[in-house]
Parts: structure tokens; sequence; C-alpha cells
């Protein structure tokens, strides 16, 4: 059973400000019943243009219901330059937290929010250029990038926590990945300075904990490092990886990219017998 | 608050002749079966009468009952053995509908090099014994297909399925911890060559399980340690609990009859009830190939998770095939193998009974759901307009 806070309980059993305003300002529906959630938010501005009333009507667990009536009082009173501050983080917190897997209701409030208010302004309702990623949940490229950027997500399994994005088939998770990375590298100090032995060890070995372990042992895989000769990064493969045809791939396209990301660009990667 | 326990393919409570039977094995009658002393000894001849209960039950002989920890242990160690008893062999057949413990298990070895076919089923959950036979190989190394699907109770015609497979001399292990107890079952009519079962699904506790090794089967350890089991399996006996589950299948072929009347009748009952009150409700799997004790309904344009916690709060115990309850995104395997729309899939409610529920619960629940369906209804986006069109047609 997910461990919810007592917050969530309690919107979720007794929620506020269920309904659809009646001829509102701003009005805007997302997620989809084959998503397995949706959220129908509408607006009503006061004279002073402040949230007069907000109501919704959702599809979906407890925690989406929770998130949306959490959504609903706490936009109300504000300007819509206030409201377009709400993040999906002050949804969650309002709650006293969601649990991780659950991020993605607490999202898809910010998304509804968002939306709404476009829709009061007469902005585009779709967003231009974005690009489907993940085809199971029809998520775009904007959205994972700002769930990333946002939320500093840094591996897929956030990603899905936060967007869905990749939740389905998993055949989008190399492009999530692709994205996580180009979101990440958007962060980073463009000059690099010279590393001696000891930093790049330590920054391969910190590395590869942070980035490469957890998706290799995903697979039930898992790599050593030996040492470290100049730019030759001598590694040893374990579980998985150790008897898998594909590991000299995934040395290669995955573990050394990585690490010349994100320690230097004049790595090699070499595959030493344990 | 009273619990009203409608979960019983997640797990069932221990049968009170079960604890008694099990209690004089943790302190006063503690030694180790294998032991020269007749202190130990005296355990050793209550593991025998364990084993005996346990093969009547489904018409095994005792020496071809392997005490495990659990189902997924057994449904591993069955299709490890054929695996390693066929070594020149690649191919597994199984289904789409399987439990974790196979469906993860293939998977896995699908990723060391094994082909895995799963056979799909129909829209009602049911399999074709044809494709069965035309995905035969060769190559195939063992057939592994559920008898009772834990989420719909759907049955599958694994007595056919495993007499094609034999005739091909492919070994045939059939995961039945979902139907011992519940249905008759005689592995000496059938040509059944590995058979799992688990404990704590038929009122004996969690951390036990069997499996059936038909004689002359070629049988290879999953856990390789001492003389126990034959050596057929390592590990000290768990005895209080190989003697809970003997008692537990002496009551389960006792109760069978129940089963398949009282419990089926209430099961029906509230299955109707769910029908006619609820609007745009159905039910998922066959209705008639399917275990006595289990129902799985979708109510449209629901979220299931909702349902199960506002049922919980009457007391109430159920599960889902909704994405949200699965901690996956994608609601149940089962109900997207039977094409089951999404709209439906989300909002899908399992209810299995047992003996030991009553009337008095099954109304209890009959009062109480339609009235949750409709809130979570009146809050969903989706549900104005569904209503809105059948008002206007």
């Amino acid at each position: 059973m997910w461990e919810y806070t007592e917050k969530v309980m309690e919107h979720f059993l007794n929620p506020r400000n269920v309904g659809e305003v009646e001829n509102p300002d701003g009005v805007a529906e997302v997620g989809s019943i084959a998503c397995g959630d949706a959220l129908k938010l509408s607006f009503k501005l006061d004279e002073n243009k402040r949230i007069k009333e907000a109501k919704f009507k959702t599809f979906g667990c407890a925690s989406a219901i929770a998130s949306s009536s959490a959504l609903t009082e706490l936009i109300k009173g504000m300007t819509l330059e206030e409201a377009m501050k709400v993040s999906n983080q002050d949804i969650a917190a309002y709650l006293g937290g969601l649990p991780q897997e659950k991020m993605h209701c607490s999202v898809m409030g910010k998304e509804a929010l968002e939306k709404a208010i476009e829709n009061y302004q007469g902005a585009p309702a779709k967003e231009t250029g974005a690009q489907i990623i993940c085809e199971c949940f029809g998520v775009t490229d904007r959205e994972i990038e700002r769930a990333v950027r946002e939320n500093n997500l840094t591996t897929v399994e956030e990603v899905t926590n936060y967007t869905k994005a990749g939740g389905g088939c998993g055949n989008c998770h190399d492009a999530i990945r692709q994205i996580i990375e180009r979101v990440r590298a958007e962060a980073k100090p463009a000059v690099r300075p010279k590393l001696t032995t000891i930093q790049k060890i330590r920054m391969i070995e910190e590395a590869l904990e942070r980035e490469i372990r957890p998706s290799l042992k995903h697979d039930g895989g898992d790599i050593e490092l030996i040492d470290v000769v100049g730019n030759r990064v001598l590694v040893a493969t374990r579980g998985a990886c150790a008897v898998c045809k594909a590991s000299d791939i995934t040395l290669k396209h995955f573990v050394e990219a990585k690490l010349r990301d994100l320690v230097s660009p004049d790595l090699i990667i070499e595959e030493v017998a344990p | 608050m009273k619990i009203v326990y409608l979960d019983n393919n997640a797990t069932t409570q221990v049968a009170p002749e079960v604890l008694e039977a099990m209690l004089p094995y943790f302190h006063d009658l503690y030694g180790n079966p294998s032991s020269m002393h007749s202190f130990g000894g005296q355990v050793a001849q209550k593991l025998r009468e364990a084993r005996e209960q346990v093969a009547s039950l489904i018409g095994a002989s005792p020496d071809e009952i392997i005490f495990t920890s659990c189902g997924t242990e057994s449904d591993n160690a069955a299709i490890r053995s054929a695996l390693a008893t066929h070594p020149e062999r690649r191919h597994i057949v199984t289904s789409r509908v399987e439990h974790p413990a196979i469906k993860s298990l293939c998977a896995n070895l699908a990723g060391q090099g094994y082909r895995v076919t799963e056979l799909p089923v129909d829209k009602n959950g049911l399999l074709d014994t044809e494709q069965l036979e035309s995905s035969l190989t060769p190559d195939t190394a063992v057939v592994s297909l559920m008898w009772a699907n834990s989420e719909t109770g759907v049955i599958f015609p694994v007595e056919k399925a495993a007499a094609l497979a034999h005739e091909r001399g492919i070994p045939f292990h059939t995961d039945a911890v979902q139907s011992t107890g519940k249905i008759p079952i005689n592995v000496k009519k059938s040509a059944i060559d590995m058979l799992s079962i688990s404990g704590h699904k038929l009122h004996a506790p969690k951390g036990i399980g069997v499996l059936y090794v038909r004689k002359g089967t070629k049988f290879s350890p999953f856990l390789i340690g001492g003389h126990q089991e034959k050596g057929r399996r390592g590990g000290t006996e768990n005895t209080p609990s190989i003697i809970g589950l003997g008692k537990a299948c002496e009551l389960a072929a006792h109760h069978m009859e129940t089963e398949n009347t009282a419990v089926k009748r209430l099961r029906d009952k509230l299955e109707t009830a769910l029908l006619d009150g609820i609007p745009q409700s159905r039910v998922n799997g066959d209705l008639f190939q399917r275990l006595p004790n289990t129902t799985n309904i979708s109510f449209e344009f629901v979220e299931g998770e909702a349902i199960l916690l506002l049922m919980n709060e009457y007391g109430i115990c159920a599960s889902s095939g909704s994405a949200c309850t699965s901690g996956s995104l994608q609601p149940s395997h089962v109900l997207r193998a039977m094409g089951v729309p999404f709209t439906m899939a989300h909002g899908s409610i399992r209810f299995s009974l047992s003996t030991y529920n009553n009337e008095e619960e099954i109304d209890f629940v009959i009062e109480k759901l339609p009235p949750i369906i409709e809130r979570l209804r009146s809050m969903s986006p989706y549900w104005t307009s569904v209503a809105q069109a059948c008002v206007s047609a």
C-alpha cells in the first residue's frame, strides 16, 4: 500500500472544490483515460483579476484527486502571475509530500493550471514544435525537459515518476536518457580544468555510482573501476554484464560516453579481466 | 472496524485448525527431522503425514511432493530444472497472463538467450490449445501454463495442454497456486510433469510451497544442499509450516464442495448485484471457465486505487488491476492481454472469496460499493459526458 500522508488522505476523502465553474474565465483538460489519470480545471477571476473560484474534475487515484484538490486551494486568491509560479513541488509540499512514484500527479496539476491560464490569455493551447517522446503516455520532449530541469532529475526512472514518460513499453528510454544528458549539459560549465589522476578517479567513481551503476543494476549487471592510467579507464564487468554479449557496446556507447561527458572528453574505456 | 476480507487470491487467513496443528512444532517439538534421536524422529513422522495429506489433495504419491519456501520458488525450480535437464533445447512456451513468478523468470531467461513464446488469450482470457500446439517445436524445453488466473480466475485447459506437450516429449509445468484447493486436481489422470502450490493461498501460512514432480520426470535441484527432500531441495525443513500445509490440504479437500457451492453462490450474488446496481460495469474473464471464488469487475470511468481506498474506509479488502495500485504505470498485464479497454481496465476490482466469508459481508459490500462508484464518477471529467450521452440517447 502507498504511504500517503494524512493530508493526502484527507484531501482524497474530502476533496475541496469538486465540479466545474460556471462561465469560467479559463479552463483546461490534461491527461487521458488511457494514461490512468485526467484532470479538468476551470477558474473564474474577480474584478481585481484574482482567482475567485477554482474547481476540478479528476479521474484518477487518491493522489491525483488530492493533488487536484490541493491545487484549487492553493491558487484561490492568487493573481495569474502568482498562479503561474505555483510549481508541482508546491502542490506536493502542500500535501506534506507524495510518494516518488506519484509525483506525476502533482505535475499533472501544474500542467492543467498552465493550460487553463493560457486558455484565458488566448495563447495557443498546444505547444508548438514539441515532439512526442513517449508514445504510450503521449509525453513530449518539452514536458520531459521541463520536469528534468525543475526537479533536477537524473535517471529515466525519476523522469517516469514525474512525467510517466517511459512507464509503458520502454522504447523511449534512450531518448529520455538523451534529454536528461542534454538538459544537464546546459547546466555544466563549458570550460573543464585539467584533472589530476586522483581527481579523475574520484570523479569517475562518483559518475559510476550516480549515473552508470543504477542503469546496469537495473539489468542485473555491475561495473568496477580497476585503475586509471592516463586517459585509459580500466574496468571489470560484473553480474549479468560479465556474461552479456552486448556488454562491449554498453561499455563503449553508454559507459564511455557518460564518463567523457561527466569527467573528461579524452577518456577511453578498456575492459580488463577481473 | 470489522474487516470484510475479499482478497483471498492475494493471501488467506491461516485456518484455526492449521494453526493448532502447527503450534507444538515451534517450542515443544522443535527437533530436526533428520536427527538420529526420537525427539527429532517424531517430527519426521509428522512430515510424512503432511506429505501424504498434500499428495492426497492432488492425486499424487507422497514421494512426488517436494516442499519449497513458496510458489515462486516452486515455479523457478520447475522451469530451471526443465532447462537444466534438456540443455540442448532453447525454447520456452508460456502465456501472456502468467504470474510474475513465471513471467519475469521467462523475461530473464530471454535475456540469457532463450527463445520465449508467450501465447495470447482471447477477450475472455481463454487459451487456444491449437495455438499452443503450433508453437511447440523439437527445440521446446518446457511448457508452463497457469491452471487458473489469479486476477480473473479464468481456468486454462492444462490437462489437454499437458497431453499435447507430453506427446512431443516436452516437460509440462503448471502454476496451480490459485486453483489448488478450489477446484479438483488429479495429477494421476493427467500428463502434468510439474505443478506448483503455495501454502498461503489455501489457509496455510506464508513461506511454504510445494513442487509436485511426476515420478520419472527428470529433475535437477534449484537449491543444492543437504539430503532433505531426497536431495531435490536442500535446506532444513520448515517443519511447522509443512505440518500446517498438510492440515490445510486435508481441510481443502473437505471444503472443496462448499467452495463450489456456497462460496460460488456468494460470489455470484455479489457479482449479479454489483452489475445490476452499477451502470457501465462488466465482468472481466470467462463466466464459466472460472474459479468459484473469483470475480473481476470493471467500473468504467473510475480508477481502481480510488475505489479500493474508499472501500478501505469501510474495512472492505479487495484488489485492483489499475495502473496506480501496481506501482507501474500501466494496468494489469492480464487485462491488457485480454484487450480490455483502458476505460475499463483502470477501474477493475477483483473480489476473491473464501469459505470464511458469509452472506452478511456480501450484503455489506453490495450496499457500500454503488455509492462509492457514484461518488467517484461524479468527480470524473469523463462521466458527465457519458451520462449526458445516455440521457439524450
